[in-house]
């Protein structure tokens, strides 16, 4: 594990001088004193107008959350067969909102394309947990009962696996609130299009609101959103919105059989190598670079952040006042979505590599300080234990490495994907070109790029799945 | 009297709100060497810990659950033990880089205790015994007048537990143990306390304790029916 580290460590240090770190924003301390001022007072919206807004998110969020994890419940049943998992590994490599960018293409801005962008790749990961979540149970049970297959998984395995199962897809709505939220920013009508429109005309009271207001769902979910009623919220979430498109089948046909296929199968003149060379080199490869570069750096700055920030939350170190802080910054930065934290990025430092690490870096690391920190209260120190600086350093940080290497590995294949994405905003990871060519119209060269992605994506996945394996690191972060 | 190191009177210790031990009256003076006798669970480890709690500054401390840390070589984890005495900053440095200085006191340390070929493992990787002799390691290199063992060598061989105790006692101006062998208390301790059913049954010098009060430690009520 140490050796691992090590090599994660080189691996960012390499990367470091081809990253473009620059700040080109004149008066970085300007904006955000404004920004500041913003959050510090915020601007509320009309009730009608908030309402309708946090309703929509949370309705997009039901709707995306419940229908991928039905999906996936289905997908893990097959889950022991290789392609399957190929299957889900791939539902999962696309970012939703690539996803939505595609649907939308497919179903308009509509609510069945934003439910769908979310579902598809939720699924995925339901799929994924769900099944080694099945593995983990105790086979006994199964062996001794026997009979057909699938009564014998519904009496044996699904029992024991049932409350874990429950645990991980009630956080995974906590994230299907800031994917819904981020949708918005691709013009489906959540909190994310108010957000978007207020942070772009600089309206940062405004934006304030918007953000507070998804802060709100999320901390409070947990509150209302109780298993007993999740059918009737269901069914309020599909009366709100009924997830359904205006389907234009000639157009949808258009866009599939036409639009998609390579342009050298459309049209005779144009060569296979001179559609596919420039694109590879000049788009998919620039992209790829910068993807790892980013990624691999966001990874070692997270475990750095993780591991500076956690000891403010863990009870053998910190008394509670600090906790309480330390506790409610975590929460600021766990409940605000990367993409989020990227675009003010943006506004504050100018377009470079600087503010989408950054956002990658607080997000992600507060979610492992976080996770990281309530883990290390279980740990039982001697009696004669030291305290301050070298309990964190000599009781606490090793004996809680393990957990935290685990969930940051785990954490890799998020930022992996979210670092893509980020691209939209413009900076200049696979994402940028994704974007740019879905703007141009030439789905085939997006369709091409998306699919590198995904190859990235299931790539990333496998190894790190290999090298949990390696460090017999299984089990211990799948409750992220 | 100023060689009076620890003092109960009257006191009751109690664990998860229920009396384990009930009206103690004890005084342990500089030089003793004390062993404490008698059943697992009649609270020879609460009297022990709430002794510690009394000077915890001068006790080199030596638990049962050796609470050493897992993933951490055996020279780090003995090193742990003199962490207060050196500002953070250098413990943080040391983590990655001991040092000639402080991996020679180690080794001197661990070379009799036959640790010495571990030094640089974790301590997961070790056997019971060996993990032992490890938080032996970090009592003595804490280079305090008084040593605390809960059962210090209950892992180790006859031959080993001799040696070591012979070593813990020569290297420590007070030593109070637990233990449940009472023939190396008795070649080792100056003074053994018998504790039975809550209290204080016995507290003499080796020679004038008898085996048959010695045996009735050892008895519970319910097999004397």
């Amino acid at each position: 594990m140490q050796r691992s580290t090590a090599l994660f460590l080189l691996l960012a240090l390499f990367c470091l001088p081809f990253a473009d770190l620059s700040l080109s924003s004149l008066d970085p301390w300007h904006e955000l004193g404004r920004m500041g001022q913003g959050f510090a007072l915020p601007q509320w919206p009309g009730w009608s107008l908030w309402l309708n807004a946090s309703l929509t998110t949370l309705a997009f969020a039901l709707q995306g959350v419940v229908l991928g994890a039905v999906l996936g419940f289905v997908l893990a049943l097959a889950y022991g067969s290789a392609y399957c998992r190929l299957f889900c590994a791939f539902l999962r490599s696309i970012h939703e909102l690539f996803w939505a960018l595609l649907l939308i293409q497919m179903l308009g801005v509509s609510p069945l394309a934003g439910v769908l962008a979310l579902a598809i790749p939720y699924a995925g990961t339901f799929a994924k947990i769900y099944g080694e979540l099945y593995e983990e149970v105790n086979p006994a049970a199964r062996r001794a009962v026997g009979g057909p297959t699938l009564s014998n998984f519904f009496y044996t395995v699904l029992p024991q696996a049932w409350s874990a199962m429950k645990g991980y897809t009630s956080y995974r709505f906590e994230c299907g609130l800031r994917s819904a939220a981020v949708l918005g920013f691709v013009g489906l009508p959540t909190l994310g299009v108010h957000l978007e429109a207020a942070l772009r005309q600089g309206f940062y009271a405004e934006a304030a609101a918007w953000f507070y207001s998804l802060l709100l769902l999320i901390v409070s979910f947990r509150l209302w959103l109780r298993s007993r009623l999740l059918i009737v919220w269901c069914v309020a979430a599909v009366l709100w919105l009924p997830p359904v498109a205006q389907l234009d089948w000639t157009l949808l046909w258009q866009f599939i059989a036409v639009d998609l296929l390579p342009l050298p199968l459309r049209d005779a003149e144009v060569s296979w190598a001179i559609w596919l060379g420039p694109l590879l080199t000049d788009q998919a490869l620039p992209g790829l670079v910068n993807t790892l570069i980013l990624a691999s750096l966001a990874l070692c700055l997270t475990g750095i952040f993780a591991l500076l920030a956690f000891p403010m939350v863990s009870p053998l170190i910190s008394a509670l006042p600090v906790r309480t802080v330390g506790h409610g910054l975590l929460v600021l930065f766990r409940s605000a979505p990367e993409y989020f934290l990227t675009f003010i990025g943006l506004l504050l430092f100018g377009p470079s590599l600087l503010p989408a690490l950054l956002a990658l870096t607080l997000h992600n690391g507060a979610i492992v300080a976080f996770v990281v920190g309530q883990a290390s209260s279980n740990l039982k120190l001697r009696l004669d234990a030291v305290g301050g600086m070298n309990r964190y350093v000599f009781e606490v940080m090793p004996r809680s490495f393990r957990h935290f290497f685990a969930f940051t590995l785990y954490r890799l294949e998020i930022i992996m994907r979210e670092t893509a994405v980020l691209g939209m905003l413009g900076i200049p990871t696979l994402g940028f070109f994704i974007d740019s060519a879905f703007s141009e119209f030439r789905f085939d060269r997006a369709l091409v790029l998306l699919l590198v992605t995904a190859a990235l994506n299931m790539g990333v996945d496998a190894a790190a799945r290999a090298l949990r394996l390696r460090l017999h690191l299984r089990g211990l972060a799948e409750q992220l | 009297m100023a060689d009076v190191l620890f003092r109960f009177t009257d006191h009751s210790l109690a664990v998860a709100q229920q009396d384990v031990l009930r009206d103690i009256n004890l005084t342990i003076a500089r030089g003793e060497r004390v062993a404490l006798l008698g059943e697992s669970g009649v609270g020879k480890s609460t009297l022990l810990a709430a002794l510690r709690a009394q000077l915890p500054d001068v006790v080199a401390w030596c638990p049962q659950e050796t609470g050493l840390v897992p993933n951490l070589s055996v020279l780090h984890n003995v090193y742990m033990g003199r962490l207060h005495a050196h500002p953070w900053w250098k413990n943080l440095w040391r983590l990655w880089r001991p040092g000639a200085q402080i991996t020679d006191e180690i080794a001197e340390l661990l070379h009799p205790l036959g640790l010495l070929e571990f030094m640089h493992r974790p301590v997961e990787s070790l056997s019971g015994g060996q993990q032992q002799r490890c938080n032996i390691a970090r009592a003595l290199y804490q280079r305090r007048p008084i040593f605390m063992g809960d059962e210090p060598v209950s892992a180790l061989d006859e031959h080993q537990s001799e040696s070591l105790l012979a070593q813990i006692c020569e290297q420590h101006e007070t030593v109070i143990l637990a233990l449940h062998d009472v023939g190396l208390a008795r070649r080792h301790c100056t003074r053994l306390i018998g504790l039975r059913a809550g209290r204080i049954a016995l507290d003499s010098v080796p020679e004038a304790a008898m085996p048959p009060d010695l045996g009735d430690l050892y008895t519970s009520d319910l097999a004397k029916l």
